[in-house]
């Protein structure tokens, strides 16, 4: 059964408030070598059968919000 | 008049929004559950802030694809009146029937307090008796109204920006623009003027035990004799 791995992430020109927080952090801890943060997530799909067009219809339907996110699919058969 | 309450599983300003219809707007309104279809006999619908389906995914995504919302569309696309507050707001962004989206807010924490807002188109229905500076509370984490530059002139030009927030002389600035938004656009109209979406609660704004009753002058919309009243005129003046 393939399992499909959806990478949601708000697009590059939106500020990710909650990245900035992280990377604010990271370099608090002394991690100078952080430039940028940007947080996302990851959503598991199992499915029954693959079929590219309609998991990429589920991610611009409802899995990702196209006016604010980008998503990446990736496939373990 | 005869409004629809919609009900999400963990919508929190239902209540709030009826109490607000009957007792300081005078009109009907009634609550309908998110799986039904039907909203024969309703002559608009308000969508309620609060936390519908735990804000998984994203505020109102999950709303936003439930059985009424269809029946909402089709509502909005007759021209009547509707009306999203807060997370009622994002899922009309959610929804497709207003533009833009809604993200957590730039200082990141959940905002609780009141706001100034000034009405910038005066010809829709919602915002025809916002005259001034209003004051209104708002309450959420994910205020922040974003859309790409092109949606913004869009909005712009063609008058759909309903609110911005300002400070307590009306003007704006980036201290009044408290969580971030995109042009400090407070609430958006679709293009015909008769669907507003908005992240502070007009609702919470009705009723003199508050202290002031703005909120009036935006849900007024919905019995226009009440928000014309003469004898409103002091209790709006503060």
């Amino acid at each position: 059964m393939p399992l499909v791995r959806v990478f949601v992430t708000l697009k590059p020109s939106l500020l990710d408030s909650a990245g900035k927080a992280v990377s604010d952090s990271l370099l608090k801890l002394g991690y100078q070598e952080v430039e940028k943060v940007r947080i996302g997530k990851v959503i598991e799909l199992q499915l029954e059968s693959y079929d590219e067009a309609r998991v990429k219809q589920m991610c611009s339907q409802i899995l990702a919000n196209p006016v604010i996110e980008d998503f990446k699919v990736e496939v373990q058969k | 008049m005869k409004v629809a309450v919609i009900q999400l599983p963990g919508s929190n300003c239902d209540q709030d929004a009826l109490f607000s219809l009957r007792n300081d707007l005078k009109v009907d309104a009634e609550y309908v559950w998110h799986d039904q279809h039907d909203l024969t006999g309703f002559d608009a619908v308000f969508v309620p802030g609060g936390f519908s389906y735990g804000d998984y995914l994203r505020c109102g995504a999950m709303a936003a694809r439930s059985p009424i919302m269809e029946s909402v569309r089709q509502f909005a696309e007759e021209g009547k009146l509707v009306l999203g507050v807060c997370n009622g707001f994002q899922i009309l962004c959610e929804l497709g029937l207003l533009p833009g989206a809604l993200i957590l807010n730039a200082g990141q924490k959940f905002i609780c307090q009141d706001v100034y807002l000034k009405a910038e188109n005066r010809t829709s229905p919602w915002t025809r008796s916002a005259e001034g500076v209003l004051r209104i509370p708002i309450a959420h984490g994910e205020g922040r109204f974003v859309a790409d530059p092109e949606t913004i002139q869009q909005l712009e030009a063609n008058q759909q920006i309903a609110f911005r927030y300002v400070n307590q002389q009306g003007l704006l600035n980036q201290e009044a623009n408290v969580n971030g938004s995109m042009g400090a656009i407070a609430g958006v109209l679709n293009q015909a003027g008769n669907v507003l979406g908005l992240m502070p609660h007009p609702e919470r704004a009705t009723n003199p035990i508050f202290g002031y009753q703005d909120g009036l002058k935006i849900l007024g919309a919905l019995n226009p004799c009440l928000a014309s009243k003469e004898s409103l005129e002091p209790a709006l003046a503060h």
